[in-house]
This record gives C-alpha cells, sequence and structure tokens, in this order.
C-alpha cells in the first residue's frame, strides 16, 4: 500500500469522530464508582452500626484516606494517558499521593500513642483480615475493568506503569465501599490490610495493563 | 491539526502530508541509528500515521502539536524495531534471489500493512482496499458493495483499527 493511500483512508476516517480523551475518562470514573458502589449496596451493605460509627474518627479516617488515594491514583493515571503526559495533572497526582501515604502514617503514629502496646497486635490483627483481602478486589472489579476499558481510549507510553495506578485508582475505590461495611476502623489494622489488598489490585492493574494497554 | 479535529478534511489531508515527509526523515534516522537497514522505513512512516490518527483525540489542544507527533513517532519506532529484531528474516538462500532480483518496489510502498491487509475479515478488506489501494470515496465505495454510507464508515474505522492492532501484536 502506498503511504499517500493510506493517507486517503485517515482523512476519509476523519468523518468518524473521536471522542475527546478527558470526557471518556471522567464518564469512565464517573461509571467504576457507580458500578462498584450498586455491587457493594446489592452484595455486602453497611454495617450494623453504621449511624454510630459515622461519629467516631476512625471510621470517618478510612474514608478519608480511600478518597484521598482515589482521587491522586486517578489523577495520575490520567495524566499518563496522553504520549505526551500532562506534566501539570502529574504533579497534583503525585502530591495527592503523598498526601494520602501521609494520612495513613499519621493514623499509624496517632494510634500507637493511643492505644497501650500491648493492643497493638489485637488491633492490627482485627477480625476482619481475610474479608478485607477478598471483599476489596471484588468490590473493586468493576471499577477495574470500567477503568482499563476506558484507558484503552488513551495512548500511555508506559502502559505498565498507567496500569498500576489504573488499578489502585478502582482498589481505592473497592476499598472506600468495603469501609462502610468493616468493624475494624484501627488505622494499624487499615494500613496492614486495606493496603495489601489495594496494593494486589495496583499489581493485577501493571500486569493487565503491560497487556491490553500497549498500541 | 485543530481544524481537522472540528472536521475539516482538507487541512487533515495538508497536515498530514506535511508531516510525512517529516516521519520519513525520523523513521529513517531512528532505523539507521538502529543499524537494521531503511527497507522497512515506509512501515515504520504508515504505522506510525494509523497511531497518530487514530490517537489524534490524546493530543492535548492547549499544547503544541509537533511534541505529542514526535513521542508517537518515537513510540511507534521503538515498537516497531523491537517487533523487527524478533523477527529473523532472509534465511541464506534467499540471498541468490535478492542478488538475482533488485527491489524494484516503489519507495513510498510498505509491504507489512499488504500483508496485514489479509488479515483483515474478508468485508473490511474489500472496503478498506477500495479506499486506499484503489483510492474511491466513501460514497463510491458505498455505492459499489451495496451498503450504506454509514456502514462503509464503521467498517473503515473498525478495519484501520485492526491494522494498527494487528501491526502491535505482529511477530
Amino acid at each position: 500500500m502506498k503511504t499517500e493511500d493510506l493517507i486517503g483512508a485517515l482523512v476519509a476516517d476523519n468523518a468518524t469522530r473521536t471522542e475527546p480523551l478527558g470526557a471518556t475518562m471522567a464518564a469512565a470514573a464517573a461509571i467504576a464508582a457507580l458500578a462498584s458502589g450498586l455491587s457493594f449496596w446489592l452484595f455486602l451493605g453497611p454495617r450494623p452500626d453504621v449511624a454510630a460509627a459515622i461519629a467516631t474518627p476512625r471510621f470517618v479516617m478510612k474514608f478519608v484516606e480511600c478518597a484521598a488515594l482515589g482521587l491522586a491514583a486517578g489523577l495520575t493515571a490520567q495524566a499518563t494517558l496522553r504520549p505526551v503526559a500532562d506534566r501539570h495533572l502529574a504533579r497534583i497526582g503525585r502530591i495527592g499521593l503523598v498526601t494520602a501515604v501521609a494520612l495513613v502514617v499519621i493514623g499509624v503514629i496517632v494510634e500507637g500513642i493511643l492505644v497501650p502496646p500491648a493492643d497493638w497486635r489485637s488491633r492490627l490483627v482485627g477480625t476482619n483480615w481475610f474479608h478485607c483481602l477478598t471483599l476489596v478486589p471484588l468490590l473493586a472489579a468493576p471499577a477495574f475493568v470500567v477503568l482499563m476499558a476506558a484507558a484503552r481510549h488513551g495512548a500511555s507510553t508506559m502502559p505498565g506503569r498507567t496500569g498500576a495506578v489504573v488499578g489502585l485508582t478502582a482498589g481505592a475505590i473497592g476499598a472506600f465501599f468495603y469501609a462502610a461495611n468493616c468493624t475494624d476502623d484501627s488505622p494499624l489494622f487499615v494500613a496492614t490490610w486495606y493496603t495489601l489488598a489495594i496494593a494486589a489490585t495496583g499489581l493485577l492493574g501493571a500486569l493487565i495493563g503491560r497487556r491490553v494497554l500497549g498500541w | 491539526m485543530r481544524a481537522a479535529l472540528d472536521g475539516d478534511a482538507a487541512a487533515y489531508r495538508r497536515l498530514l502530508d506535511a508531516l510525512t515527509p517529516v516521519l520519513r526523515a525520523g523513521a529513517m534516522r531512528g532505523l539507521t541509528r538502529a543499524g537494521v537497514g531503511t527497507a522497512d522505513m515506509e512501515d515504520v512512516v504508515q504505522e506510525t500515521l494509523l497511531a497518530l490518527h487514530l490517537k489524534r483525540h490524546t493530543w492535548d489542544r492547549t499544547q503544541p502539536l509537533m511534541p505529542w507527533v514526535v513521542t508517537v513517532a518515537r513510540h511507534k519506532l521503538v515498537d516497531g524495531l523491537r517487533r523487527r529484531g524478533r523477527r529473523i528474516e532472509l534465511p541464506v538462500a534467499d540471498f541468490e534471489e535478492i542478488l538475482a532480483a533488485p527491489d524494484e518496489r516503489d519507495p513510498t510502498e510498505a509491504r507489512d500493512v499488504d500483508r496485514l491487509l489479509g488479515r483483515l475479515a474478508p468485508r473490511q478488506r474489500d472496503i478498506v482496499r477500495s479506499i486506499t489501494v484503489e483510492d474511491r470515496s466513501i460514497a463510491a465505495t458505498a455505492d459499489r458493495l451495496g451498503m450504506s454510507e454509514g456502514a462503509v464508515r464503521v467498517a473503515l474505522h473498525r478495519g484501520l483499527k485492526a491494522l494498527a492492532a494487528f501491526s502491535g501484536s505482529m511477530t
């Protein structure tokens, strides 16, 4: 095929308009959150004492941490979806990621001060760690699929890294909803098991991203 | 490119025509530096044009165009080199043939993309071939194949996407 013929076809195909990347990803983020939220309401639901829990700082902290991580990872993913990465957005994402990690670390330190060392172990192990490790990825799964599919519309020059932050975003969304069901509120528990579960979705994102985000 | 994204076909053609020599020079330099010879240059150029086209919405309108073009071109060049590195061509016996029959093909013709055309579904292949090689318009193609213009448009778009996907997975 001659190059000028190919150009002719590309020009003809310009009649098929392409969706702006920002609009696609914004819609995907909304659908992802909705899909995971819906799974939560259908299969899990909030814990029985949620009305009382909402007044305790430890419970609220879980949502703040998950939301911070989800937003930061989402913005970072969005920044790398263009071949020429959006530096401004990437910077905001980096600051957000550092903030999210700082929140978790501060939570752990404060908990360490408030709770006597003899209780650390029982707080850390909690009662639901197995639920946490399985339900967070399961709740993250719908968001994961939606976000990864939308990310294919982009053009990342680093598919593995973009896949990882897409996975982290989905993991944070899953953890956000799971947090409403989980009765373990200690920052020691959150820093261990939530982190492990979200890291697993990030790793899966990196592996899948390398396969499906190439172009 | 802004006009092209808003649907101006003439502006889009001018842009792609203007970019092609730049891409050719870049591909030439890249292939030479990698020491693999420039026989595949036009394939790299065509794969890059396809990528630029299919990913044109990833250019941020508020930013200059060329850094984006260069990044896409570099990505496709690296991609092409990696693939060609894996592909072991030229069994020794072929050398005689090559020596006997010097390559007389048009330098602006690419072979890989032709081979990829063969992997498309028959209908898609008909449509892509009709618009590229046979240089028909969408309307004329629709007429000839007895399809609606909308259907031809969709098939062309899918066909181009499939071409790009094949070239990415080609081993």
